[in-house]
């Protein structure tokens, strides 16, 4: 037996009893029960709670569209922006925009992922590291990213580079932030136990720092991943020639709502779709974690 | 073997006019002490003695810290802290492991950990374990390097009254075991009697009681009323 503190407790109030025969039976002071508390908590989980409002939203959309309620120049109905995806896809228009996309928004990431931890980790482990970069990286955050645009096109062009250029910038600031406050946040504790158990300098890093970072850098990546897409979004509605941003304009020109509502569901899924990628890979990684939560 | 007649082979400690001060305030004050090996030696003090500057100080953790004196201590040293001081993304094992390198390390760190009584937790994460079970592992942690001294700084201080006696018991059955000497830093007079062989009392930066205890006699009660009096502690509950 080496488990002295995790004995069960009993629980905090115990159930009412019944109120059969007691207090006939000449029990004195029926106000002494235990009664049970008021909970206040939420209660128990709804399955698929997500789920239950976005669903709810559609169904209302078809109902309304099916009544005449909406104007389908405006809003059109669900069907007919599922038939436009499905016309948009089949003719080569939407996968051929989706895939430039991808590559921006994908590319711009990379960049700004591995531009953001290598920062990070420079800033976080020397002083001199950090004497050349943090300052330099808050000033950069402290410039509205966007805003950037027109000096980024009058030096780059305005091709992809920019754009991809761009989108690294969005996501390399929140990835250095939070990997380098998460760096610097290292438990000084640890720091002596490592010096105790006589790591080097190279395990040090690889045992206790960069696990020890990890947390702060998810928090970073998941912001990251958000704004590629933000970046995106705004970058190929300014100034593009092809892209799902570029299409969405057009159709805007034509008065195509359907074909703006295809782009913007495709743009909801990516950010679906990426966010939960993140959260997998976060859970995999963090399941020391877990245990604390559940 | 009685613990004096140890005192003449080279002793596993020696510390010789060791001084520590933080900020023009004076810690520790010239202290000379000789620690033989094999002994189970507790080191007794108010807080803000300068017991936890004199551990770590022997242990080689004191970076910019003014002061000077010789000291010497051996190659291989562990050191328990107060709190377990595992690291919450690493399993138990792996914990055990922290530094450690060889073929059979896991064969030793699995045999360090049955000792303390946690075998069957290897996979378990530290946020699983209970406040006595984080500090079995942290033992283990330290045993497993096989240590010629084992410093610890209040091991107990964190944990509940029924757990802390259950773990001298530990203690002391390992240090029997393996008899490494240990400096156990403690502010708890009934702690230090009950574990170590030799108690001092730190004050105002020396050396203020060396106190020699003999576990066969058994008078425990008067070691602990002259380590209270040297503490400045009076009992009247009468």
């Amino acid at each position: 037996m080496t488990t002295t503190t995790a004995t069960n407790a009993p629980p905090l109030a115990e159930p009412e009893p019944e109120p059969g025969p007691g207090p006939k039976q000449g029990r004195p002071d029926p106000d002494h029960r235990v009664r049970r508390r008021r909970s206040l908590s939420p209660g128990k989980r709804i399955p698929a709670a997500r789920l239950v409002g976005p669903a709810l939203l559609v169904v209302l959309w078809a109902v309304a569209s099916a009544a005449g309620a909406l104007d389908p120049g405006a809003i059109p109905a669900p069907w007919t922006v599922v038939e436009s995806g499905v016309q948009l896809w089949t003719d080569g228009t939407l996968p051929a925009d989706i895939l430039t996309s991808l590559q921006r928004a994908g590319t711009g990431f990379v960049l700004g992922l591995v531009a953001g931890i290598a920062l990070a980790l420079a800033s976080g482990l020397s002083r001199t590291g950090e004497a050349l970069i943090d300052g330099t990286v808050n000033l950069n955050r402290a410039i509205p990213t966007l805003g950037l645009i027109p000096l980024f096109i009058l030096w780059l062009g305005i091709g992809e580079t920019f754009k991809i250029a761009i989108i690294a910038i969005v996501v390399y600031i929140p990835i250095y932030l939070n990997t380098h406050a998460a760096l610097s946040g290292i438990d000084s504790r640890f720091v002596e136990l490592a010096e105790v158990q006589g790591l080097g300098r190279f395990r040090f890093i690889r045992q206790i720092v960069i696990p020890g970072a990890l947390p702060g850098f998810f928090v970073g990546l998941r912001l990251g991943v958000t704004g590629s897409w933000l970046g995106l979004v705004v970058l190929e509605q300014i100034n593009a020639t092809s892209g799902l941003g570029y299409m969405m304009f057009q159709a805007q020109n034509y008065g195509q709502t359907d074909v703006i509502l295809v782009g913007l569901v495709v743009y909801g899924i990516f950010g679906l779709i990426s966010d939960s990628t993140v959260r997998v890979v976060e859970r995999r990684v963090l399941s020391w974690r877990r245990t604390l939560s559940s | 073997m009685a613990p004096h007649t140890e005192q003449l082979t080279r002793p596993a400690v020696r510390l010789r006019g060791l001084t520590r001060s933080f900020d023009g305030r004076t810690v520790l004050d010239g202290i000379d002490l000789d620690l033989p090996v094999g002994q189970f030696t507790a080191l007794l003090g108010h807080s803000g003695s300068g017991k936890s500057t004199l551990l770590r100080a022997v242990a080689g953790l004191d970076h910019r810290v003014s002061g000077s004196g010789r000291l010497s201590a051996p190659e291989r040293v562990s050191v328990v802290f107060q709190d377990s001081r595992l690291l919450p993304w690493r399993r138990v094992l792996d914990n055990v492991l922290l530094g450690l390198d060889g073929k059979d390390a896991e064969r030793r760190g699995r045999a360090a950990l049955e000792e303390v009584g946690l075998k069957g937790r290897e996979r378990a994460w530290p946020s699983e374990l209970s406040g006595g079970e984080a500090q079995r592992a942290a033992l283990a942690r330290s045993l497993v390097r096989e240590p010629e001294l084992l410093l610890a700084d209040e091991p107990f201080g964190a944990l509940d009254a029924l757990t802390r006696i259950k773990m001298h018991n530990l203690l002391r059955e390992l240090w029997e075991r393996h008899r490494p000497s240990v400096l156990l830093v403690t502010h708890d007079v009934d702690e230090a009697v009950v574990l170590a062989d030799r108690v001092l009392v730190l004050e105002r930066g020396r050396i203020g009681l060396d106190l020699v205890v003999d576990r066969e006699a058994g008078a425990r009660g008067e070691y602990r009323a002259r380590l209270l009096a040297a503490l400045g502690v009076t009992e009247d509950i009468r």
